[in-house]
Order: C-alpha cells, then structure tokens, then sequence
C-alpha cells in the first residue's frame, strides 16, 4: 500500500523537477492542480497551509515536495518525494555546466538564458494564481499579498520582518 | 574557464599560482561549507552568503566566475542554491563534490521543514494555526509576485511577453497540463532569441 503511495509520489514530482525553470514558484501551479484536482491528496485549504509552510522554513520554497511527502507516507514519503524532486534537474544542472564550458563561444548559450525567461515568467505568475485559488482567500489575503508584493519590489523590508508582523497579525485577529 | 586574477582575494598559496585550476578542497570541508550555508541563510540570502564563503572569505572562484554560476543556477530547472551547490561542487570535485555540496546544502533545511511538518500534523486542525498560515500563504504569494515582475523586467519584445502571458493563462487560468504546454514554448522561446533575436539586438 505504501509502496504504491511512494511510487505516486515519485511519479508526480520527478517529471515536474524537470520543470522547475527558475525555481519551485514555477511548479506550484501543476503541483496543486496534481496534488489537490487530480489524485485529492490533499484538499486546496491544506495544500495551501503546506505552501505556507515552505515558505515560511529556511531552503528552498521546493521543500513543499518533503511536506507533501510527508503527510501521504511519513518520513520515508518525505525522503523519496525531496529525492523526487532534486535528482531529475541536478542531472540536468550537471550536464548543462559542462556543456556551458565545453560551448563558451556558442551563440546558444546567450539564446538558453534569455529564451528561458518568458518561460518562466508565465509559470511563476501562474504558481502565485493556483495558490490564491487553492487557499480560497479572502480580502484581507488579497491586500496583503499586494501590500507584500510591493514591499519587495519597492521597498528594503526584509522578508523575516514581514513574516513575523503578518503572522502576529493574523494571530491577533482570531480574538477580536 | 575559471579565472584567478591577480585581484581575488583568498590565501596567498593561492595567489602564487598562476594557473587558472581550480584549488584542491576536500569533500568534508567542501560539505561543511555549504552544510553552514545551508543552517544559516535564510529564504532569498543564500547567495549572498555562498558569494561571502566562496569569493571572499576561501577564494575558491572569482567574481565572474561566482556570477556566472548565480545566472546558470537561475535559469535551470531546480531549485537555485540546490542548483548553486552542483555548479561550484561540480567545478572544484567533479560530480561526486556536486552531490556532496547539495547534500550539505540540503539536509538542514530538510530536517527544519520535516519539524515544521510534525507540529502541522499535531496542531493544524486549530484555527489559529490555520489562520497564521494564511496570513503567511498571502506573503509567500507576494513573494512569489515580487520575483516574477523582477523577471518580467527582463522581457521586452512582443513574442516573448506574449509567451509569457500565453503560460499564464493556460496553466494558471484554465489548468491546462503544464509538461506539453512548456515542451512546446520553451523551444519556440530559445529558437526565437537564436535566430531572431539577432536583428533586434542593439
């Protein structure tokens, strides 16, 4: 039974390791419609909490994989879904920094790195839509995703600041 | 090519060596190295604090060098710092240093977010965790927000933007599966930039 659940887990995460241009933001997107729509693992409201989660730990925000793992099949789950979703792309890391050396003077490379970008662009801003959707947000998540949001772009706040006050916040409110 | 200038800093055995190898490390300090990284920093700082112990504090690459392996990192599949740790693990050991590096980056975080999963497990189901949690779902959003306009700074020109909006709307919107949806554009994207790219460059 479990065996099965590992080689879910495996099957859902190593193709989207592959993926993951740009980091995990590009991947929340498919990674909630799988894990929520397709095989309802988790419900949206928990997947959300996990998303939180990751964020809010130290390391990658790709560490939800061991979170997901975790709630399907313990501490092995979490063993084999981080090893799911590291190994796939660090063979493609791998093989890309010796191309990258051995192709110095190839018009390619330039192509490589700005080709990718649009790519993802388009994930990342879908990874931000999935989890407003999955996490069924109400207007004060909306304000402060945009006042967040903002912050990092304009601002000099850091992000463990943020973090602290939002979640004091919140907290707070469950008392008024 | 790694690159030794006469202005990197580091000891100064290596500094008297005018070839552009790279230093022996041995696995256990290379480890180490990113075993400390990976304790200490924190959400978007671990390349600051790989360029302080890697640049500055051991010299074991240059700044060029250090900047190359931060824009290859970003542009790959993965995560970055995981990403990061194969580049220079891979450069001063070859691919076992590689896989020793992203141990090291990795494990600590691993273990931190497992605890973290624990006491989700024991508490969730109380409102005010779940309540916390949303408030830090609604910034890790705008997080990821700030980094995609960050990106989208950096595409200007009509196809690619339309790309862009084009993944947006079909995996973000209307749910359409990810894996052929990006099998399909991410050529479309490099080919373009190789060849048509050219006549718009300045």
């Amino acid at each position: 039974m479990s065996e099965t659940r590992l080689l879910a887990l495996v099957l859902v995460f190593a193709p989207l390791s592959l993926l993951s241009f740009g980091g995990g933001q590009a991947i929340v997107a498919d990674m909630q419609h799988q894990v929520v729509d397709v095989r309802h693992w988790l419900t949206g409201p928990q997947f959300a909490d996990l998303f939180a989660l990751s964020r809010a730990a130290p390391g990658p925000s790709t560490l939800i994989a061991a979170l997901i793992g975790w709630q399907m099949a313990g501490f092995f789950g979490a063993v084999v879904a981080t090893l799911a979703i590291y190994i796939p792309s660090s063979f493609v890391v791998y093989g890309a920094v010796r191309w990258w050396h051995a192709a110095a003077a190839s018009p390619w490379r330039g192509a490589f790195e700005r080709g990718l970008t649009p790519v993802a662009v388009g994930l990342v801003f879908a990874g931000a839509y999935a989890v407003l959707q999955a996490a069924h947000v109400n207007a004060l998540q909306i304000v402060t995703t945009i006042v967040v949001a903002g912050l990092l772009i304009y601002g000099r706040v850091g992000i463990y600041l943020i973090m602290a006050v939002t979640a004091l916040a919140y907290g707070l409110l469950q008392f008024l | 090519m790694l690159h030794l200038g006469p202005t990197s800093p580091g000891p100064s055995s290596m500094n008297s060596d005018p070839l552009a190898k790279p230093p022996h490390v041995p696995l256990l300090e290379l480890m180490g190295v990113f075993f400390r990284v990976g304790v200490t920093s924190f959400g978007g700082s671990t390349a600051a604090w790989l360029y302080r112990e890697l640049v500055e504090r051991r010299g074991w690459m240059d700044e060029e060098h250090f900047l190359t392996a931060l824009t290859l990192a970003q542009v790959l599949p993965g995560a970055n710092p995981v990403n990061l740790s194969i580049y220079v693990g891979s450069q001063l050991r070859g691919g076992i240093g590689g896989a020793a590096a992203a141990l090291g980056m990795i494990g600590p975080p691993f273990c931190i977010i497992l605890a973290l999963g624990f006491l989700y497990r024991e508490f969730g189901s109380s409102a005010i965790v779940h309540a916390v949690l949303g408030g830090l779902a609604a910034v890790g959003v705008g997080m990821t927000l700030s980094i995609g306009f960050k990106l989208a700074k950096k595409v200007r020109k009509p196809v690619p933007i339309l790309i862009a909006v084009t993944l947006f709307v079909t995996v973000g919107l209307l749910h359409w599966p990810m894996i052929p949806m990006v099998l399909a554009l991410t050529p479309l994207s490099i080919g373009l930039e190789r060849f048509a790219g050219r006549d718009a460059a300045p």
